[in-house]
């Protein structure tokens, strides 16, 4: 049986077990590794992703659960990195070993979908979530503004 | 592990210490004496390759970890071969003698080595490069070498005579390449000290880049694996027939370390894994708990072989006896684990007699070394390619995931990409070890410190891993022991105590206990002299400029001694480590729950000549968040045998609204690069510390500083 939603924009096909996580759909059988498994248990926010715009641990959403469903990843934001927060990203050189970075923006991403102003204990709470072992923090929450200055100009 | 063990060992050299470090000497048969083995037609030396199409490549010998050395390493060719910093890409250089860190002695990727080591090595690559780029257009254009000039990729000559390097590469193979070629006045950089931009942000924001657990090799499957919850344990028996029964399972396989699952795809791999039924042989690791741990270490301190760590000076038991005020304390620093966020992976094709081997790992040539041995394979036929690490801390110094991965390819003649969970990753990593410290000092009338004897007991990481011999200083415990205070008597004792713990090195090694114990320490006097803790220290370092600059710096950046808001006080540290000299001030307070809040952490380093001052501030950052964990939220326990915390809910790093505003002071200067992937994370344990003790008037000397941990010193 097999479970039909889009993703990032266009109709996709699970053919995986349907108790299959979303995030391994994604990664293995649709081939977009961008979205990253960190551990399993909707803790570390590596796997975010949105469904239907809600910021989403794809490690804990079985594949059954998102059909009809749209699925946007970090390689939905851009390919060129056009989007305000790839930009933002880009000049704050936010990642280092980039792990948690897909995560990170996609979080971000559904923060400034709904306020492009953000306080710093609303970027604080919309993005606690997502563990940075790195600890690139400081440059997450300066670009997080900056994208959202670029996105109110916009 | 034994075969990995053996395998490193039966390659060991150890020799003299450079600047009080060990050379680990690792070698792998078959990779010596190729330092310049033939490569391409266009490889000048072992580091920059020319294409035809002017494409400039340099082979990097460090991992790309976070650290940024995709970026530092082509800076120092760019600003010799005087190219754009975006002319050139980075790909990662295989396990090769040339590419040997000549600080460790080894192909390694740590120890905040890369910028010291690299800085002159490819500077003179890049300098090579560009020297016999001239050399060819001389020849081609039959012109003096003096009037032509190489510039932004291209060569120019007199009379508008023009090439690109591209077009001249293929001749510049055949002129001579000058061993020592002249290397550019630092005044003169351009490139080198600005804040150039990391050439692999783009990828990392789009997900195009490929970190090991993206690798895809065709006809690849998955697997995980299933490892005694004691580490060392081995498999008795096991019964697999409900895990033959999922869906999609291709095979399941024994291994040294456990069992693994071999299927279509990860996600049916782990499934069928959390139905296997395994008996274990636990071995004598069973035994093992906090208790074991930290009294036999204590125990050791009373009882071990003690080892001078430097030379003592002046007569530290008679002037501890004449001293005024004689103050003691012993300092705890717990266990830890890198838990770096991409679980431990590796991709692994063994087939045919040959390995190939790709994924993250911090030490190329150890890959190669213990794949061959575990194998039986020769040294030549196992190729090992790197990707983007998801983190590293230490960990990825580690060998046992990626011998794992081989062993599962050769048993399914496939290949294999080999996918920890979480929890096998954090109850299965190499731990940072405990560490007891005990300090004893002497005051005078006036509250100087006139003697101190420093005692510190652990487990030694070196003889684990690269087979230091016993009773043998391992000079990666006694880091940070010596600080650059002016104290006349003075005594530094190493005791080693193997716990039985598999231990590892964790992002700054020893710098960790040591500079907790001494820093937290010289609070302790200076509040025991009745003196200023930041006052006390200046007047300890007459001499030593670079420490007094630092301390300096940080105190006046942080406003030290001026009022705070209610409920906030300052704590002061100051270090040495990896040739970098460092002071912070740390800001807390408490919060709600009694738990320790971090508002700003001021740090002022002198690192000598810096490549990129804005990778400097970004592995600052970095580090002050990765140290605040260890110091205030997560330690790894254990019982019976077994390490407790299994995922990022048991043990917690710092998040978002948890980190500080970090301000950064940087010192200009031409001394000799030191590194920076480290030390940070070492101060901010004593800074925070110090601001606790001085705030609550208790002082905890036992990390991590938990709300519980301050409710039990409160009450003793």
């Amino acid at each position: 049986m097999s479970v039909d939603f889009q993703i990032n924009g266009k109709a996709a096909k699970a053919n995986a077990e349907t108790d299959t996580p979303l995030l391994w759909v994604i990664r293995d059988e649709l081939g977009l590794t961008g979205t990253k498994f960190g551990c399993g248990a909707a803790l570390c926010g590596a796997c975010t992703v949105h469904v239907d715009g809600q910021p989403t641990r794809s490690c804990q959403t079985p594949i059954s659960s998102v059909a009809g469903k749209k699925v946007a990843t970090v390689e939905g934001l851009s390919k060129d990195n056009s989007h305000p927060l790839q930009v933002a990203w880009i000049k704050h050189d936010v990642p280092q070993c980039g792990y948690c970075q897909s995560g990170q923006l996609m979080s971000a991403a559904a923060l400034l979908a709904k306020n492009k102003n953000p306080s710093d204990a609303e970027i604080d709470a919309a993005m606690s979530a997502n563990l940075c072992r790195c600890g690139t923090y400081n440059r997450v929450r300066a670009a997080v503004k900056d994208a959202a200055a670029m996105m109110r100009k916009a | 592990m034994s075969q990995i063990t053996t395998s490193r060992r039966s390659f060991l050299q150890t020799s003299a210490a450079l600047s009080g470090g060990l050379m680990l000497g690792f070698t792998v048969p078959g990779t010596r004496g190729q330092a310049m083995a033939a490569g391409t037609a266009h490889e000048v030396n072992a580091w920059v390759h020319i294409a035809n199409d002017n494409t400039i490549t340099l082979l990097s010998h460090f991992s790309e970890m976070g650290q940024g050395v995709h970026t530092s390493m082509p800076m120092l060719i760019a600003e010799e071969l005087n190219v754009d910093l975006k002319q050139i890409k980075v790909v990662n250089a295989p396990p090769k003698a040339v590419y040997v860190n000549s600080l460790l002695g080894a192909q390694i990727t740590g120890g905040s080595c890369s910028v010291r080591d690299a800085f002159t090595k490819l500077r003179v690559a890049g300098a090579q490069v560009r020297e016999v780029l001239i050399t060819a257009a001389a020849a081609r254009w039959s012109v003096d070498r003096d009037l032509i000039k190489a510039e932004k990729g291209m060569v120019y000559g007199p009379k508008g005579l023009k090439s690109t390097y591209g077009d001249l590469a293929e001749l510049a193979m055949s002129m001579p390449v000058p061993e020592k070629p002249t290397l550019k006045d630092p005044k003169h950089f351009k490139v080198v000290g600005t804040r150039a931009k990391r050439t692999d942000t783009p990828a990392k924001v789009n997900g195009s880049a490929e970190f090991g657990i993206d690798v895809k090799l065709p006809g690849m499957v998955y697997a995980t694996v299933a490892q005694c919850p004691v580490i060392g344990g081995k498999v008795k028996s096991f019964d697999a027939s409900k895990a033959k029964g999922v869906a999609g399972v291709l095979d399941v396989v024994q291994i040294n370390d456990g069992v693994a699952v071999v299927a279509n795809s990860w996600w049916q791999a782990k499934k069928a894994r959390d139905l296997l039924s395994i008996q274990w042989d636990e071995g004598a690791g069973a035994a093992l708990s906090d208790t074991s741990v930290l009294e036999g270490t204590r125990q050791a301190l009373k009882t071990g072989k003690v080892l001078e760590i430097i030379k003592p000076t002046g007569d530290v038991t008679g002037a501890l006896k004449g001293a005024a005020k004689v103050v003691e304390a012993e300092y705890i620093t717990p266990m830890q684990a890198h838990a770096p966020l991409e679980p431990m992976n590796f991709t692994a094709d063994v087939r045919d007699g040959k390995a190939l081997l790709v994924g993250p790992t911090q030490f190329q040539q150890g890959a190669q070394g213990a794949v061959a041995g575990a194998l039986g394979l020769k040294p030549e036929d196992v190729t090992v390619k790197t990707t983007f690490l998801g983190g590293g801390f230490g960990r990825r110094l580690e060998l046992d995931f990626i011998v794992q991965a081989a062993q599962i390819s050769k048993a399914v003649n496939k290949p294999v990409k080999l996918v920890w969970t979480r929890e096998e990753d954090m109850t299965h990593d190499f731990y940072r070890p405990l560490g007891v410290n005990q300090i004893k000092a002497g005051l005078d009338a006036s509250g100087k410190p006139v003697a101190v004897h420093f005692k510190v007991a652990s487990q030694s990481i070196t003889q684990r891993a690269f087979g230091l011999p016993k009773d043998t200083l391992d000079p990666f415990m006694a880091e940070a022991s010596t600080p650059g205070y002016n104290i006349a008597n003075t005594q530094h004792d190493l005791i080693i105590h193997d716990t039985g713990v598999r231990v590892g090195y964790w992002r700054a090694v020893s710098h960790n206990m040591n500079v907790f114990a001494n820093e937290s320490f010289m609070d302790e006097l200076a509040e025991a002299a009745g003196k200023d803790p930041y006052a006390y220290r200046m007047s300890l370092l007459e001499g030593k400029p670079r420490f007094a600059n630092v301390l300096k710096l940080a105190a006046e950046k942080a406003g030290w001694g001026k009022p705070l808001p209610k409920g906030h006080a300052h704590g002061i540290a100051l270090m040495e480590g990896y040739g970098t000299y460092m002071a912070q001030v740390a800001e807390v307070s408490l919060g709600d729950q009694g738990e320790v809040k971090v508002h700003r952490v001021t740090v002022a380093a002198d690192l000598g000549h810096m490549v990129n001052p804005d990778t400097v501030e970004a592995q600052i950052q970095s580090s002050i968040m990765f140290g605040m964990g260890a110091t205030l939220k997560h330690q790894v326990t254990m019982a019976n045998g077994r390490v407790q915390q299994t995922n990022y809910d048991s043990f917690q790093p710092v998040r978002m609204f948890e980190a500080p505003k970090v301000d950064i002071v940087l010192v200009k200067s031409s001394e000799a690069p030191g590194g920076i992937g480290e030390p940070a994370t070492a101060v901010v344990a004593p800074a925070i510390a110090n601001a606790v003790a001085t705030l609550t008037g208790k002082r905890v000397r036992r990390l991590p500083i938990t709300a519980e941990a301050l409710k039990q010193t409160a009450a003793a």
